[in-house]
């Protein structure tokens, strides 16, 4: 796909339409998600991958299109790219899917052609479910298939920048998938719904880090509007350059209301593609070459058609983990989980793993699956730390679930012990230990304190007595402030109610 | 002729050739030859004959792919050494606003 720059292109002015207008017609939206695979080496070279290093450091003849240079294709790539496709629900392409020359000129492509896949993709015919507004959806998935990345143009930053354009082509003939949905997204919402099932399915089967700020997730849109409860689609827009997600939701926003303030003028949507610009909001359509678009694709005669074999299609498949849809629904069946927190708790692999891990040394995995959503990602943020990075290791978190399920200790000195771990790492144990936080469950001991704050307090007790039950509150607050919050609440509700009769 | 001066052009234009009156007309003898040639091979029946896009297609799958194991690159300055312009290891190319 060539680059463009933002440059030169005429503004459009901000748009207008009234929620009225705008509720009369539906989005049609089809999204194009490059993703970059985590393989070591480039996909027909054995150029290292790694980001930023020195420019033009990470090329040979390969990749550098040098003549004479031959492509082999990387099989880990392969390996990758079929894991994504099955975790997309798509059928592997048989006896074989082709590589095939898309064929362009701009200065970070070298060889003057990309290497992809044309009528003959890896894989095709997925879908990826939804989860928006409490319902789900199926997105189609048309095709998967695998090529080479192009090079970077650097069109600014150097003092003769207005001149010329600096190349680094390390990145060049990194491996990407293209991901096709079908046209089944109907709002920005779905859109980035989709986007971010996306990223967390390639997290999940680790074929990609997903990196938007390294550009490892790249989106574009195919978007057209209709008037609600007509059939026909509009003309679409490509957008491009979403890659972000909040540039995503924005262009997405944008471009609807753009096309239909312009068919409610009375005028019709141009097939064009436009270009994001995060800086203004707005898309800009891009003076393109007539027939740029004519890439004359031809299968690629260096590199023999890819075949895929039953049995190396059963091992790929056999090292597939669980995939996020499956977990959250074994979350709300094993662990009685609501369907929203096994949604949270599933975000990423490192995160669920956390959970089982606690949950499976708990005897309660509900206020487990609290706790960790709770006070402990609430912890994690505040300080900028990953799960990852968590100084409370899971079976730590278990044991003091169970300290207050068991009613060893109370909920609110809990809240105090887990700040604690939280900034020492030890247990709950040792830090009840070390800091008598021991609950107080002695009749006695706790009987005397009440009836101290009892006499200190006639007012509220004849308020109590008067029927004002509300009251009972303020005397276990009082207590709990006597003990450092060490009393067993239950015990001091009943001795409480006893006493005041 | 199997192929116009227009389509000539429009090919060239795509392969941002430059080309004068003079060798539009020459390709357009050039490669209407070929295209002529093509129409003798359509002759034939290849109806029942299975399409082969590779010699190696037999070959064992994984008997062509590589394993995902770093080799020697070239370094920048050798990637550079033929370059028309270079500046801070960089390629140097005129400033592209469009393709």
């Amino acid at each position: 796909m060539p680059a463009h720059t933002i440059e030169g292109m005429a503004s459009t002015a901000s748009i207008q339409v009234s929620p009225d207008v705008l509720a009369r017609y539906e989005a049609v939206i089809g999204l194009e998600v490059h993703v970059q695979l985590a393989t070591r080496t480039k996909i027909f070279c054995a150029c290292p991958t790694s980001f930023g290093a020195p420019p033009n450091t990470n090329v040979c003849p390969v990749c550098l299109g040098l003549p004479g240079a031959l492509p082999v294709l990387n099989r880990a790539a392969v390996e990758m790219a079929v894991k994504a496709a099955l975790a997309l629900n798509c059928t592997i392409r048989q006896p074989y899917s082709q590589f095939a020359r898309k064929n362009y000129f701009y200065p970070d492509l070298p060889k003057g052609y990309q290497i992809s896949q044309y009528d003959k993709p890896l894989a095709e015919n997925g879908w990826l479910e939804i989860f928006v507004d409490g319902r789900r959806k199926r997105i189609g998935i048309t095709r998967v298939h695998l090529e080479d990345d192009a090079g970077k143009s650097l069109h600014e930053g150097f003092g003769d920048s207005d001149r010329y354009t600096y190349v680094d082509l390390n990145r060049c003939g990194t491996p990407l998938i293209e991901i096709v949905s079908e046209p089944d997204l109907r709002s920005p919402e779905e859109a980035y719904a989709y986007l971010n099932e996306l990223k967390l399915l390639m997290q999940y089967v680790e074929v990609s880090s997903c990196d938007m700020e390294k550009g490892h997730l790249r989106c574009d849109a195919n978007v057209s509007v209709r008037q609600r409860g007509v059939e026909r689609f509009g003309t679409k827009t490509e957008v491009k350059n979403l890659n972000s997600f909040r540039f995503l939701k924005q262009a997405l926003e944008y471009e609807i209301a753009r096309q239909v303030a312009v068919l409610e003028s009375g005028g019709t949507i141009t097939q064009e593609t436009r270009l994001y610009n995060p800086d203004t909001g707005e898309t800009v359509g891009m003076r393109t070459k007539e027939h740029a678009h004519d890439y004359r694709y031809f299968p690629e005669p260096d590199l023999l058609p890819l075949k895929i074999s039953q049995a190396w299609l059963d091992r790929i498949r056999a090292s597939m983990p669980e995939l996020p849809a499956q977990k959250r629904a074994r979350f709300v069946r094993q662990y009685g989980l609501r369907e929203y927190d096994a949604q949270v708790l599933t975000l990423s692999r490192a995160l669920s793993d956390y959970f089982e891990r606690a949950a499976a040394a708990s005897r309660d995995p509900r206020a487990v699956a609290n706790w960790v959503m709770g006070d402990l990602l609430g912890a994690l943020k505040a300080e900028g730390k990953e799960i990852t990075e968590s100084p409370i290791r899971p079976e730590q978190l278990a044991e003091l679930v169970d300290l207050i399920a068991t009613g060893e200790i109370s909920g609110k000195l809990g809240k105090e012990i887990f700040a604690k771990m939280f900034a020492t790492g030890d247990s709950p144990r040792t830090i009840i230990e070390r800091e008598g936080l021991r609950q107080i469950s002695d009749a006695d001991a706790l009987s005397r304190i009440i009836d101290e704050i009892l006499a200190a307090n006639p007012k509220q007790v004849e308020l109590y007595k008067g029927g004002k039950a509300g009251v009972l509150g303020f005397f276990v607050g009082q207590v709990m402030k006597a003990t450092r919050g060490q009393a067993n609440p239950q015990l001091v509700n009943q001795l409480l109610k006893e006493k005041l009769g | 002729m199997k192929i116009s001066e227009e389509q000539v052009r429009y090919v060239a234009d795509l392969a941002n050739l430059r080309l004068t009156d003079e060798e539009v007309a020459r390709m357009c003898a050039e490669l209407g030859a070929i295209l002529t040639y093509m129409d003798k091979l359509n002759e034939l029946d290849t109806s029942q004959v299975e399409p082969m896009a590779q010699v190696l297609y037999e070959a064992e799958e994984t008997a062509t792919l590589r394993d995902d194991v770093e080799g020697p690159t070239l370094g920048a300055e050798a990637a550079l050494a033929n370059a028309p312009l270079a500046g801070a290891g960089y390629f140097k190319v005129p400033r592209v606003i469009e393709r």
